[in-house]
Order: C-alpha cells, then sequence, then structure tokens
C-alpha cells in the first residue's frame, strides 16, 4: 500500500503546491517519482528523524503542509519528543507516514517492528492516528489527512497487500467501515490483519458464529457511535490490531466501553511479549499468535 | 541612525531589558535569571536593530524570525518583545502567574514568539525548516535561532547543523549564547565544546566568534551577510552568565536563584532602573 498512498500524496501535491515531502533518508523505489516530478516539494534530509520533525515543524510555520516518510519507529518513537511538542503542541500540517507497521518487516528483526507506535501516537494531542487495512483505505484517507490541516499519523504495511474493499467503498476519517454483519461476535480491526479477521469469521461461520466484521481506518478520530452501536447488538466484541494487546487500539476501544459504563463481553487480540525477539515472516510471526477465531469463540 | 546612535539605544535597552527580567523573576519566584541576563545585549541588538520585525504584524509574512531555543530564558524573551511593542509591558507583571499567557518557558501564544520551546536542541531543527522555507520560496528574510552552550550537548543540534549546510540555508543565523556555564556546572567540566568555532568551520559553517556583550560587534555580526557564500552562519557570542548585575556574574546558583526584594534594589541600582519603574 506504500506505492499506492505515495502516489496519491503525488497527486495531491501536484495540485496543492503548499505541500511538501521529507524523508530520513529511505523510500528507495518508492519515493522516486515524487522527488523527479516535484523536486521543489521534496527533501531528503538524511539519516536524522529529529531534526527532520523540527525541519517539518519550521516548514509549517512558514506556511507549507509537511508529509514525511519512514520505518515505524524511526519516524515516531525516535523523535516523539519533537511531534510532541513542535508538531502536536503547535498544532501544525505534518503527516507522518511510516512503513512497516506491525511486522511487515518481520525477518527484520525487533528494532524494525512497529509495535507500540499507534497506542504513542493516539497519546498526543491533535494526532489524527489512521493505520488502513488496504491500499483503497490509504489512498482515501491520505487527501484527507492533508486536507484537515493537522498533526496525523497514517501507518502503512508494506508493498503488495491485497486490495480487501471494493472501489467504490467510501473511507471517511472517523468513520468504521462495515464488511459483513452478523450477531454473536463482532470484530473490530484496525490494519491490514482485516484480512485475517474475515478470515476468522468464515471459520466461525462454519462453527455456527455469526460474525461482524468492521475495519476502523482511524483510532483518532474514534468511531465511538460504531462500537456503541456494535456493543448493543453483539454479545462479544474482540479487537484485533497488528500492534501489542496493550495500549493501542483494542485499549482505547476498552477506554470508551468503560467510561461509557458498557458491559459486554469484550478482549483485545494483538501481539504479546511472547514475540518479542522472533524471528520469521509477518506471516510466521502472526501465526504464532492465537488464531483469531480460536480466541473469538473462547470469549463467547 | 549611524552605528554609534544604534549602540546607544541598543544598549538602553539592554539595560531595560535585564532591569525587567529581574523584576519578574523577583516577582514570580521563577529561576533563569542568569540565562535571561547573559542573552540581554544579543536581543537588544536583534529586536532594536538587526532584525526585520513589525509589533503590528507579528505574523507578517516578509519578518525575520527568532528561535529561542533556550527557552528556560523566557522573562528576557517577553520584555523584549513588551518593549518592542508586541505585548504591553503591564503584562510583564503576570510572568509565570496563574492563569498567565507568559509561561515559564517561551510560549508561542505570546505575540511574536515563532516556537514554543522548554526542551533543549529543539529550535535549531525548526529555524533550519524555516530558512528552507524561506530558500524555497526564494524569500528574503532570515531565520535566527539563539541556542544555549550546554543545549549543544544534544544531538538534534548537530543533526540540524549537519543539514543546514548541506541544503544551503544561507539564510540560517545560529546565536549561540556561550556563557560557559550549564545546568549542572560548567560547560568545560561537564562537557567541554571546545574548540566550538572549529566544530561549527568543520561543518561548513561560516563562523563569527565575539564578545556578546559588544554591541558594535553583535550589530555587525547579525547584519553581515553570510560568511561562506551559500551556507549557515554561526554567531559565537562569549557572554557572562548573569551579566549586569555584579553579584549574579559568572555563578552557577543564578541559573536557579530568584533575587529576593534587597538583592533587586541592588540589581537595578547596578542597571540605573528605579524599583517601581515597569
Amino acid at each position: 500500500m506504500r506505492n499506492e498512498t505515495i502516489a496519491a500524496l503525488t497527486s495531491y501535491a501536484r495540485e496543492h503546491s503548499d505541500v511538501m515531502l521529507l524523508t530520513a533518508d529511505l523510500g528507495y523505489s518508492v519515493l522516486e517519482q515524487f522527488a523527479d516530478e516535484l523536486p521543489d516539494q521534496y527533501c531528503n534530509v538524511g539519516v536524522c528523524e529529529q531534526a527532520m520533525v523540527g525541519i517539518a515543524a519550521g516548514l509549517a510555520l512558514s506556511g507549507k503542509r509537511v508529509a514525511l516518510y519512514s520505518i515505524a519507529n524511526f519516524p515516531t518513537l525516535r523523535c516523539l519528543e519533537q511531534l510532541r511538542n513542535d508538531v502536536c503542541y503547535h498544532d501544525l500540517p505534518v503527516t507522518v507516514i511510516s512503513v512497516g507497521g506491525g511486522l511487515a518487516y518481520g525477518p527484520q528483526g525487533y528494532t524494525h517492528h512497529g509495535l507500540e507506535d499507534l497506542g504513542i501516537m493516539a497519546a498526543l494531542p491533535n494526532m489524527a492516528v489512521t493505520c488502513p487495512a488496504d491500499p483503497h483505505e490509504a489512498e482515501e484517507l491520505l487527501p484527507q489527512l492533508m486536507d484537515r490541516r493537522g498533526p496525523a499519523y497514517l501507518r502503512l504495511g508494506r508493498a503488495g497487500e491485497p486490495v480487501i474493499h471494493d472501489g467504490g467503498t467510501p473511507v471517511t476519517l472517523g468513520k468504521a467501515v462495515t464488511l459483513r454483519q452478523g450477531s454473536d461476535v463482532a470484530l473490530l480491526a484496525t490494519g491490514p490483519i482485516l484480512g485475517r479477521a474475515l478470515a476468522a469469521a468464515d471459520e466461525l461461520a462454519e462453527a455456527g458464529i455469526s460474525a461482524s466484521v468492521v475495519s476502523f481506518p482511524a483510532i483518532t478520530p474514534l468511531d465511538e457511535d460504531c462500537i456503541a452501536s456494535l456493543a448493543a447488538g453483539h454479545r462479544a466484541l474482540l479487537t484485533i490490531e497488528e500492534h501489542s494487546a496493550q495500549g493501542g487500539f483494542g485499549s482505547r476501544v476498552a477506554d470508551l466501553l468503560m467510561d461509557a459504563g458498557t458491559h459486554v463481553r469484550f478482549a483485545k487480540w494483538g501481539t504479546t511479549p511472547q514475540l518479542r525477539g522472533q524471528v520469521g515472516s509477518q506471516a510466521w510471526l502472526l501465526d504464532q499468535l492465537t488464531p483469531i477465531a480460536a480466541r473469538a469463540k473462547a470469549l463467547l | 541612525m549611524d552605528a554609534m546612535t544604534t549602540n546607544f539605544a541598543t544598549q538602553v535597552l539592554a539595560a531595560r531589558l535585564r532591569a525587567h527580567a529581574v523584576r519578574m523573576t523577583n516577582a514570580a519566584r521563577a529561576s533563569h535569571i542568569g540565562s535571561c541576563l547573559s542573552m540581554a545585549d544579543i536581543l537588544a541588538v536583534l529586536y532594536g536593530a538587526a532584525m526585520r520585525t513589525d509589533p503590528a504584524r507579528p505574523d507578517w509574512a516578509d519578518r525575520d524570525r527568532l528561535v529561542v531555543s533556550k527557552g528556560h530564558a523566557a522573562a528576557i524573551v517577553y520584555a523584549v518583545l513588551a518593549e518592542q511593542g508586541f505585548i504591553e509591558i503591564d503584562e510583564l507583571k503576570t510572568y509565570a502567574q496563574n492563569g498567565s499567557r507568559l509561561a515559564g518557558h517561551v510560549t508561542k501564544t505570546v505575540p511574536g514568539v515563532e516556537l514554543s520551546t522548554g526542551s533543549l536542541g529543539h529550535g535549531l531543527p525548526v529555524a533550519a525548516g524555516m530558512a528552507l522555507a524561506a530558500k524555497r520560496g526564494q524569500a528574503d528574510w532570515r531565520a535566527f535561532c539563539i541556542v544555549s552552550d550546554g543545549e549543544l550537548d544534544e544531538g538534534s543540534n548537530w543533526e540540524a547543523i549537519q543539514f543546514a549546510q548541506h541544503a544551503r540555508l544561507d539564510s540560517l543565523v545560529c546565536i549561540v549564547d556561550y556563557n560557559k556555564i550549564q545546568s549542572f556546572g560548567s560547560v568545560a567540566e561537564v562537557s567541554d565544546l571546545h574548540p566550538l568555532a572549529d566544530k561549527f568551520r568543520a561543518f561548513n559553517w561560516g563562523v563569527h566568534e565575539i564578545d556578546g556583550h559588544d554591541h558594535g560587534a553583535l550589530l555587525a555580526a547579525l547584519t553581515a551577510p553570510p560568511v561562506l557564500p551559500t551556507r549557515p552562519t554561526v554567531v559565537i557570542c562569549h557572554t557572562v552568565k548573569g551579566k549586569g548585575v555584579s553579584f549574579m556574574e559568572d555563578k552557577l546558583a543564578w541559573h536557579y536563584k530568584n533575587p529576593d526584594d534587597d538583592q533587586v534594589i541592588a540589581a537595578l541600582a547596578e542597571l540605573g532602573a528605579e524599583l517601581g519603574e515597569a
């Protein structure tokens, strides 16, 4: 989905000369078209994420809208305080685009696993936090984040994720997208793990369990009405994310349910400490976790 | 104005800034008076003579920008903004008080402030971003950034120093308030910056190294074209922490202490200011 996202950004920047793209020296075979076509709107700042975020803030304070590009933890955790103080506190139009969210870079090892980014970004003020499930969600979200003119995080997987939605599916920042309507358990997924949620729903159907599958392209703003409606219409809710099960999307949903006094069977499916240090493909690593369908069955 | 008249005007301004900062830190029981006093002359020359600003239009697109990265020196920054007319002088009395917009670290909600700072090492990358915007937009305004010596320990500064020379940000001017005292001791003891000018030269920056209390030298350095064509410039200002108040000069304690009423009277007498004067 990274290629589709950068194509969408290129198209947007072509129409809006105030848009700039910065990279901290990543994006080989991804950013060349933007750089070649719009050289005045592009800058490779070198391997320096803290400075990159500061530079982005300086550009934004001077009238630019800025997109940043790097790998999961580098433009988020490495420069967290620059994002907090320079970008979010000043409510500046800076969109952090990260690739390799979750376990996408599985064989590269733990340094390249993005497992805390969603929770940490969602803790920052003024920050829209998005985690598209497929290229369609990513392409639809990108211009909305740029139009919003505020801090944003767009967490991508890598290249080659399958298209899940059909092209006509509306994707609106802050709105969930329902893919399947069931009655027993609702599977609330964010990010490309949506594909596994759909497969789990098939498996549950074979066992006679009716599952809803709902995609949440955004964690902030969170579609609270949808979550309330799902809680009212199902016996159980299971959140699903390729991220630590603690502190991310599921925790945000849990907060919401607790704050509202909603009583519903609830569990969070995400990565566990046992994965730390494990090396393998994204699929292999995800296979080490309790399968989603099994977790849903246990919840019921 | 000729240079001598300008120097006189900025020296008068610097004395007023120092007096404000002493009164403000006393009233607020705030720290960092030493850090304020060491950069009084730098601010006076920047706002009084070197920078293109318009207090009536703090967001004027063609203004020169000043990022004060050593955000703990907030009192004297607000003082110069008040003296220039960005805010009312009377507002300085609210510094660090409950509900005030004059926070103990430089805050952008105050007209004329370009960036909220307080955590060290943030300002120079942002100023570099501003200079990059000026360069890409063919604008002729300049981006100044005042950093403390201690904050040059932060690696983010050196990321920006490397980037800015590569990006040929010739409108960027970094001003080092080199008062030789950092938070927990002398710079020489904690993390020696010597040879600082050579470090910047090795990074392809143009270097001015001056007495940061000499208004003529400050004006010359801060208004000169880039030392190296197409490269950013650093103005290393050798300063004295607590400058202008004899019992505060060159003393680490005045990074933290606030002057009591008797000390305020003594300090203002040295500065030629009146106690009740705004």
